[in-house]
């Protein structure tokens, strides 16, 4: 087995610029996996987030007055089922919409007080408790929309779904890609010492000697490509933390604890493996009949 | 020990290399094949690996029917049947010591024993000074020795030589052929090849003479008459 890695490894050193090619469109392809898989944990993370929270914000028509939104307020306060409730006028509706946006002037020129709604935020004890509040809410004159941390899931959940399909297309067109574009450096190497490997048959090789070390070299391009482009991947996105953090709001839903990291590390050196015995064997049985 | 019965190799384009060909060697023979190019010297020893299969008769080597060996025996039957190759076949880019460790790293032989082995053949074949060149650095004639060195690393019964005296002086043929009839007195069957009538004829060894695929001359025959 050590002779075959040896093997391979002088293949790998004696063709750089084919090595390269091989190594770049697995690192192209981890790369991407890499970025998705973070997208659909990170995702994921959001998706509970907006379940776990027990709020739910009433938007008010122009209409309403002060005193009818208080009055629906002690109505709500009332049910005993409420923890906090949270007037937002206009002008704090725009206020925060311009800490929000900051560092975008044409959003914040668009926007002044009056096309933004006052709004009620209230946060039950239990989220279950959130539908009959709800239906209260919507039951007044006054209220214009209600927003349930579910209709954010659904329109979320709708979303990353969306997104997860894309990029499983996305990653499988590679994979096939990577798969093929390998088949065919490694049919090269092989076509390349047709002469060495029938003399070697002569001198009584028999045919896994020969294949060991092509197929070996597969492997190896799948596994340098991976960590190249996990490791790629990963220093990108920590890198743009603090950017993703205004984006998101939180920086804890991007995943960075060391054993899922690891886990995702650990599956990709499998899945690496996988392409890279897949894309040699094709070959080898291609070019080696 | 080798027993052909009615080979005839025909190939796909219809040429008939060997023709209706009966013969036997027995061990520690040597024995010249002659003819002019193209009368099937080649093709019979390639026959005799099992590189190719006869169209017609049958091949018996040591009670290993060629015909019916099965292709995932057929290097463990290499190894018992040492070749120097017409072209040689030595690998360019490997070291001398390379080229002929190779068998025995294919025959999973353990790197200490297999390394004392080629040593030991080295010295035999006369080029151990030579181990750590490359093939494009060696002379003619040591080539012909480090072939014939890798063809002898098993230890085979039977070592084959196809033309190994082709492109050499007289003097470096005469010594590779003292070479091949040391080897020979060790007990091995050697089936040499060749052109050459003043090694033919003053070895005065069995001759099979083909012509056109056909053997027109065993000398062994006409002893026996």
């Amino acid at each position: 087995m050590s002779k075959a890695l040896r093997t391979s490894w002088n293949h790998i050193r004696r063709s750089p610029y084919q090595s390269f090619a091989a190594i770049f469109i697995m690192l192209q392809t981890f790369f991407v996996i890499t970025i998705f898989a973070f997208i659909v944990i990170s995702s994921a993370r959001i998706i509970n987030y907006f379940e776990s929270l027990p709020t739910a914000t009433a938007f008010f028509k122009e209409s309403a007055k002060q005193s009818q939104i208080d009055a629906l307020a002690a109505q709500i306060k009332a049910t005993n089922k409420v923890s906090k409730i949270t007037f937002v006028s206009k002008q704090e509706a725009l206020a925060r919409y311009q800490q929000q946006n900051k560092s975008d002037p044409i959003l914040l020129d668009l926007v002044t007080a009056d096309v933004l709604p006052a709004s009620l935020e209230i946060s039950t004890y239990q989220i279950e408790d959130l539908t009959p509040i709800a239906s209260t809410l919507h039951s007044s004159p006054i209220v214009d929309q209600v927003v349930l941390p579910k209709d954010i899931v659904s329109n979320l959940t709708s979303w990353t779904n969306a997104l997860r399909k894309i990029g499983l297309v996305i990653i499988v067109f590679l994979a096939l890609d990577a798969i093929f574009i390998m088949t065919i450096i490694i049919g090269i190497k092989v076509s390349h010492k047709r002469q060495e490997i029938e003399i070697m048959r002569l001198l009584s090789a028999t045919n896994w000697y020969i294949r060991w070390p092509f197929i070996f070299e597969g492997i190896i391009y799948s596994l340098i490509g991976t960590v190249l482009g996990f490791g790629l991947a990963t220093v990108t996105i920590f890198s743009s933390a603090s950017f993703l953090k205004s984006f998101l709001g939180n920086s804890n839903f991007i995943p960075s604890q060391p054993e899922l990291l690891l886990m995702l590390f650990g599956g990709e050196v499998l899945t690496a493996i996988i392409l890279g015995f897949v894309a040699s064997f094709m070959a080898v049985f291609r070019y080696l009949k | 020990m080798i027993r052909l019965e009615n080979v005839t190799k025909t190939f796909g384009t219809g040429a008939v290399a060997l023709s209706d060909i009966n013969l036997s060697i027995e061990k520690g023979e040597f024995v010249f094949i002659i003819g002019p190019s193209g009368s099937g010297k080649t093709t019979f020893l390639r026959l005799l690996i099992r590189d190719m299969v006869p169209s017609q008769g049958s091949i018996v080597i040591n009670d290993i029917d060629l015909i019916k060996l099965p292709k995932g025996k057929i290097p463990q039957f290499r190894r018992k049947i040492g070749v120097v190759f017409q072209d040689l076949k030595m690998l360019m880019d490997r070291t001398v010591f390379e080229n002929i460790i190779l068998p025995l790293e294919m025959a999973d032989v353990d790197r200490k024993t297999a390394e004392k082995k080629v040593d030991e053949i080295l010295q035999q074949v006369g080029i151990f000074e030579q181990k750590n060149k490359f093939p494009i650095q060696l002379s003619g004639g040591e080539l012909q020795r480090a072939a014939i060195a890798r063809a002898l690393i098993f230890g085979p019964e039977i070592l084959l030589a196809d033309e190994p005296t082709g492109n050499l002086d007289p003097t470096t043929s005469w010594e590779i052929v003292k070479l091949l009839q040391d080897i020979n007195k060790l007990g091995t069957t050697v089936v040499m090849a060749t052109h050459n009538a003043d090694i033919v004829n003053s070895l005065l060894k069995r001759t099979l003479a083909l012509e056109k695929g056909k053997l027109i001359k065993d000398t062994k025959e006409e002893k026996k008459d």
